[in-house]
């Protein structure tokens, strides 16, 4: 048998260190909406980041932008904003997801 | 490493003989909760911590299932750990023990074979084990009391090796074994230790540490999950002549040899074998002598190895014979055959067509008698020279 698989894992497990790589996870291909926020309504207030569910906003300094690698689109961060300083919009619109 | 200095020898119950089988391997976390005809391992373990005998972590915990994650979690932190179950108790912990082997966690865990739930027989069977079969554990079947505590020793000797990284369930029957007190040599501790002390010449496993965060099993989507697997399967084949390989190294080592996947009765020159596990080998070995002073060329394999499977040394063995039979201590619902018979079956392109019989027998604490045997051996031998023959037989049903 030839196997051409390249492997993910360097251990016999399926383990990763989650500091370098986030492994399999490609769940950014499941949003049919994305996060889209208006900075002049955002005071950095980091609520959106404690309540995002995979972790994924990034600290840019003076705000949050979803990590679209893994961003699921559930849209909590636009719920919780309390600026409303973020809109779900529908990823047909965009020509990079 | 020449050879192991004398042990105590005492008279111990087969469980009791597990715990000092974990003992000596200094495991460093031990959660177990008691079972019939697993209690004494519990109590006798416990009784090693609050005499100090033992250096561990004695978690006692609620259930089977918290067991099994208990260890599993130490086991990741890098810790030797040890439990011990039985039937309900096994069934319980059935999804830790898919974690425990997709984890490639290197736990060690004795199991007393009982029958398992629906029909509650608090009896010896090898149900258990062949109900967790596809939980990608290791599962070994010894015979005696002494053989339990040499195989804790190899077990931890095999999971721990660098090149296995899996869990591996030492089996004996439940009731015949549990509660059966035999002479038994328990070897000194620092001669485990050089035993085990290729296993610290390793580059240490992987393992959880407190700051540095691990993603453990839950990247398994897609190929990840395609590349564990793919893994796991390649070090079980693996463990085949590892088997092999650790006991030649303990019997060079403490004087005393199991065979590695299968032990070799009387094979060589035989026309028939019968294959049997567990503690009613001792019994078959008796018989095959017998059968033997009365010239029929008969072998025994004592399977020792029920996963990974031996094919390829049964196939060797079994190459020339001329009908072979199969006792099995447990039954597989919607295969005709027992279920070590089945796994042989589909050898049969391997080593050649010849009869091959099954028998169910020993369920529920009925006893794998002298004439049973007797009559498996006839009958192989009738079906080898021709005669029609039965296909399964359930000899308690006659």
């Amino acid at each position: 048998m030839v196997i051409k698989h390249k492997n993910i894992f360097i251990t016999e497990s399926a383990w990763s260190n989650t500091d370098k790589l986030l492994l399999c996870l490609d769940t950014g291909s499941w949003r049919t909406e994305r996060p889209v926020l208006d900075k002049e309504k955002c005071n950095y207030c980091g609520l959106c980041a404690l309540y995002c569910p995979p972790q994924c906003m990034k600290d840019m300094g003076e705000y949050y932008e979803a990590n679209l690698v893994y961003c699921k689109g559930c849209g909590i961060c636009a719920t919780e904003c309390p600026r409303k300083a973020i809109t779900m919009v529908s990823e047909g619109g965009f020509t990079d997801g | 490493m020449v050879s192991a200095q004398k042990g105590q020898v005492r008279v111990l119950t087969g469980n009791a003989v597990g715990a000092y089988g974990a003992m000596v391997c200094r495991p460093e976390v031990i959660a177990a909760y008691p079972i019939t005809p697993q209690s004494e391992i519990a109590e006798q373990l416990a009784q090693f911590k609050a005499d100090g005998t033992i250096d561990a972590e004695y978690v006692e915990v609620e259930g089977e299932n918290s067991a099994m994650n208990v260890v599993l979690g130490a086991s990741a932190a890098g810790a030797r750990v040890f439990t011990a179950t039985s039937s309900y108790g096994l069934v319980f912990m059935y999804d830790a023990l898919q974690e425990a082997s997709g984890f490639r966690a290197p736990v060690v865990m004795v199991n007393a074979n009982r029958e398992t739930p629906g029909i509650h027989a608090v009896s010896s069977g090898q149900q258990d084990m062949i109900s967790a079969r596809d939980t990608g554990w290791v599962q070994i079947i010894v015979e005696n009391d002494q053989e339990i505590l040499d195989q804790i020793i190899m077990a931890y000797r095999l999971a721990e090796d660098n090149d296995i990284l899996l869990p591996v369930m030492v089996n004996y029957d439940g009731f015949y074994l549990s509660y059966l007190a035999e002479a038994v040599e328990i070897p000194k501790i620092e001669d485990v230790d050089a035993f085990l002390s290729p296993l610290k010449k390793q580059p240490a496993r992987q393992r959880l540490v407190p700051g540095l965060p691990i993603g453990c099993g839950t990247h398994g989507i897609e190929m990840g999950y395609v590349e564990a697997r793919y893994k796991h399967c390649q070090a079980m084949e693996r463990v085949k002549n590892k088997v092999d390989e650790i006991d030649k190294a303990f019997g060079d080592y403490f004087g005393r040899y199991y065979g590695g996947q299968i032990e070799e009765y009387r094979t060589g020159d035989a026309d028939i074998v019968i294959i049997a596990s567990g503690s009613a080998t001792g019994t078959a070995k008796t018989v095959v002598d017998t059968k033997r002073e009365q010239g029929l060329k008969v072998g025994l394999i004592k399977l020792r190895l029920f996963r990974p499977f031996p094919a390829e040394r049964l196939v060797k063995i079994l190459k020339g014979k001329k009908a072979v039979g199969v006792i099995d201590r447990s039954v597989s619902f919607g295969w005709k055959y027992g279920p070590i018979c089945m796994e042989l079956k589909a050898l049969t392109a391997d080593f050649g067509p010849m009869p091959v019989l099954s028998y169910i027998d020993g369920l529920a604490n009925l006893d794998i008698t002298i004439p049973h045997i007797g009559r498996v051996i006839d009958e192989v031998d009738a079906a080898a020279r021709g005669k029609p023959y039965q296909e399964v037989t359930w000899i308690p049903m006659e």
